[in-house]
């Protein structure tokens, strides 16, 4: 395999594994940090109870998103090095504010908060898990900012001798109407993973009956609210992303819905299975001028097809193929819609269910409830490959490639990459077995109300 | 002084940081399976660190952050050639860092071994990889003229490394063994200080071998000014007056003398590095510097007001949080698992 291959593939690994942690970090934080203010107020042991309980998965979940981050920082000067030296005057500014403001603030109050709780007065000691809360989710705002740079490159000239963007303007590089849109759906969707990761064992246990019945009606009671909001505020900004992409990136907007021909007003796929080589569909059914609708909020209004972008592409940047695999694009697409209703449909059946105080659940309706943890890690990851995927070739849109981004293979060659690769495979496997392993005994185990 | 001098100090800084603070927390991540084989001790001795190995690592991340924005072709060449070496470091960190949260998570011997172990490794390793790249930077490394570099892995490792990379095992253990003996009482302070007395002549010994090396493998002290040479001498004194502060069990001293040295140790080496970030070993014209690696001054000017602000607020909020911490960890004391 050649180092380009195979440092997409290590990237991808990290990037998706590290991401099953992050949004259950800023989701189950926010969560907790108002469990514990509850605490604060109402001084009911129960909730402090609550706290340590969530607290603790929380932790466990914590530390292997910490670690896979470490990865991340490293890995794109270790096999992306030319793409490094080419963005590094901008790229590596978020970066670097993320580690100072926001990374530290949640390294070192998760410390002050996990063994300061009898060194403490209360206040600052709920204080401090807000700080990591607010941490976490300033560090996503500085990653995400740059990463839009990447999807939509902004404030940015090129430099003299051509051999690197440099930075024209700050306040342009953070105000990127993409960051803006992705960042409020990156929030929102951990919101919903923490809401959904609650509501899940809540149900769990709500459906074996287990002795603290009252601990779990109370953290669903929250949870459904939780969740509940998070799944809106996930779709509204989500559909704000994609009318944003349609302006931004068309390309990854028309692969996403397979439209290969220019269309107004444009349909909607439901359902289409690509013929990727000759650029047509093998089957499919579409909903006529939906996507029309979805973009520009009315019935009509003209949306470019994959082969015009394909030749305006062409024209503006040179011969080459512009079109990103659109099984990858399409299918991710759906997987994340796909999993967005059906966390609507569970978010507002388990707020209904609360409002009635139902907290009863049969075996089949627990189970159910239960597996609903997995559709924002669905929804998630399929996003994010839908976003990355869908900006190929490019690694930063219109301005490189990513084949010319790797480190040249006199430098890391594709057995050292191969030897990396599975190394971080085998390291991978066994943190996602082992945080399984202690996520569902801590789970099982439930809320000690003696210490 | 211009822009690009304050960031090669600040990213010093970061690394000197670093290496004082994740120094000891290696070293006591080091000594755990050799302090105590019961559970309850190990607990103890992890919490003694337990605080506060994140927040340490952090400088780290915002070395390697602040030096990808500052100095973008230090950062991918720094990252790219080192590559095997940054893999096995990633690799120890991942597993030190998930260890310190999940050993205590299950009530089993052979689970909690195998994440102890986890931790000595994933503090070892680092330990004598760090002594290897920070000896690689001094000694140069084959990078071309257009700034690529020409070698193989073999390079980075040869007898003067690998004796930086010892070097720096030691003084790291030893550094830990110290901050153990401030940090406990009873048994496991005094096997700690047995530690501390034991190490201090390998640490010793193996800190002048490395002098003297790097005498003679680099050109670090080819300047013979009274300026260039006090750093150094501070930091071999401060190593050799430890044996006396322990003697008379002054660990606060002894804890403040290594820190003198890692500290000191650093700072010498960034401070002939000066203005180079990497030796070419080719042509010294080749060499890496902060002029020929740096971003644009606009970039420069935003990374220091950002520094600015944060920095002091780091320092503050971390040294609050070694004050929230500042007692001696007892066994009596609830451990927080």
């Amino acid at each position: 395999m050649d180092t380009l291959l195979l440092a997409r593939t290590q990237f991808a690994f990290t990037a998706i594994f590290h991401f099953f942690f992050v949004p259950l970090t800023v989701g189950l934080s926010i969560f907790t940090a108002i469990l514990e203010t509850v605490y604060l107020k109402t001084r009911n042991e129960k909730y402090k109870h609550l706290v340590k309980f969530w607290g603790n998965l929380f932790l466990i979940n914590f530390a292997v998103g910490v670690v896979t981050g470490i990865v991340m920082e490293f890995q794109l000067g270790m096999n992306w090095s030319t793409y490094a030296k080419f963005v590094g005057d901008i790229f590596g500014v978020p970066l670097a504010i993320e580690a100072l403001l926001a990374f530290f603030v949640e390294s070192t109050f998760i410390g002050i908060w996990v063994f300061g709780w009898n060194k403490l007065p209360k206040a600052l000691h709920a204080a401090s898990i807000w700080i990591v809360a607010l941490g976490s989710t300033l560090s996503a705002f500085w990653i995400l900012a740059a990463n839009s740079f990447m999807q939509s490159p902004v404030g940015y000239k090129m430099a003299m001798n051509g051999s690197r963007v440099e930075m024209s303007d700050f306040l342009t590089l953070i105000f990127n109407t993409y960051v803006w849109r992705q960042f409020p759906h990156v929030l929102a969707g951990g919101i919903v993973t923490g809401g959904f990761f609650v509501i899940a064992i809540s149900a769990w246990h709500l459906m074996k009956n287990t002795k603290e019945k009252n601990d779990f009606e109370t953290s669903i009671k929250f949870a459904a609210i939780y969740a509940f909001i998070g799944t809106i505020l996930v779709i509204l900004s989500g559909h704000a992303q994609m009318q944003n992409l349609l302006k931004t990136q068309p390309m990854k907007a028309a692969a996403a819905e397979a439209l290969w021909n220019t269309e107004n007003p444009a349909s909607f796929s439901i359902f289409t299975i690509p013929d990727e080589k000759s650029l047509k569909d093998v089957f499919a059914i579409r909903l006529p001028g939906m996507l029309s609708f979805l973009a520009y909020n009315t019935f009509d209004g003209e949306i470019k097809g994959i082969k015009e972008l394909q030749k305006t592409y062409q024209q503006q940047y040179g011969s080459g193929n512009y079109i990103p695999s659109i099984t990858a694009t399409y299918w991710s697409f759906r997987f994340m819609i796909g999993a967005g209703t059906l966390m609507l449909i569970t978010s507002l059946f388990t707020l209904y269910r609360v409002i009635r105080k139902k907290y009863t659940f049969s075996p089949l309706l627990g189970t159910l409830m239960f597996w609903s943890f997995l559709l924002p890690y669905i929804a998630n990851s399929s996003g994010w490959i839908l976003a990355e995927i869908g900006r190929q070739p490019w690694i930063v849109f219109g301005l490189l490639k990513t084949e010319n981004g790797v480190t040249p293979s006199s430098i890391v060659n594709s057995s050292e990459l191969a030897f990396s690769l599975i190394v971080f495979l085998l390291i991978y496997g066994i943190l996602i077995i082992t945080d399984i392993f202690l996520m569902k005994k801590y789970a099982i185990a439930g809320i000690q109300t003696s210490e | 002084m211009d822009v690009q001098t304050i960031w090669f100090i600040l990213i010093a800084a970061f690394f000197t940081a670093y290496f004082v603070l994740e120094g000891f927390d290696f070293g006591v991540g080091i000594l755990l399976p050799f302090m105590s084989t019961k559970d309850i001790e190990r607990r103890t001795i992890i919490n003694t660190i337990g605080p506060f190995w994140d927040g340490n690592e952090m400088w780290l991340i915002t070395a390697v952050g602040t030096m990808f924005a500052a100095f973008p072709n230090w950062y991918a060449t720094f990252c790219s050639i080192f590559y095997p070496v940054w893999v096995a470091m990633l690799a120890s960190l991942i597993f030190r860092g998930v260890a310190f949260e999940f050993r205590s998570k299950h009530d089993n011997p052979v689970w909690r071994n195998f994440w102890d172990w986890s931790i000595f490794g994933g503090s070892a390793l680092p330990a004598v990889l760090w002594g290897i790249v920070l000896s690689n930077f001094i000694r140069g490394v084959p990078i071309d003229a257009s700034m690529n570099y020409t070698g193989v892995l073999f390079n980075l490792f040869n007898p003067y490394t690998l004796v930086c990379g010892l070097t720096s095992l030691l003084i790291f253990t030893f550094h830990g063994a110290i901050f153990l003996s401030l940090k406990t009482t009873g048994i496991l302070q005094e096997t700690a200080m047995n530690f501390a007395k034991k190490l201090w002549t390998p640490a010793m010994l193996f800190y002048m071998i490395f002098t003297v090396y790097t005498i003679t493998e680099t050109d670090l002290y080819h300047s013979i000014e009274i300026s260039r040479l006090l750093i150094p001498l501070i930091s071999i004194l401060a190593l050799a007056s430890v044996i006396f502060m322990l003697s008379k069990n002054a660990s606060g001293w002894a804890f403040t003398m290594t820190t003198i040295t890692i500290a000191f140790s650093t700072i010498t080496i960034f401070k002939s590095l000066y203005p180079r970030v990497l030796v070419s070993s080719l042509n010294p014209l080749w060499s890496l510097t902060i002029y020929n690696t740096s971003s644009s001054s606009y970039t420069l000017g935003i990374l220091t007001i950002v520094a600015m602000i944060f920095i002091p607020l780091i320092i503050i909020y971390q040294g609050w949080s070694y004050w929230i911490f500042h007692q001696r960890i007892t066994m009596d004391s609830e451990l927080e698992y």
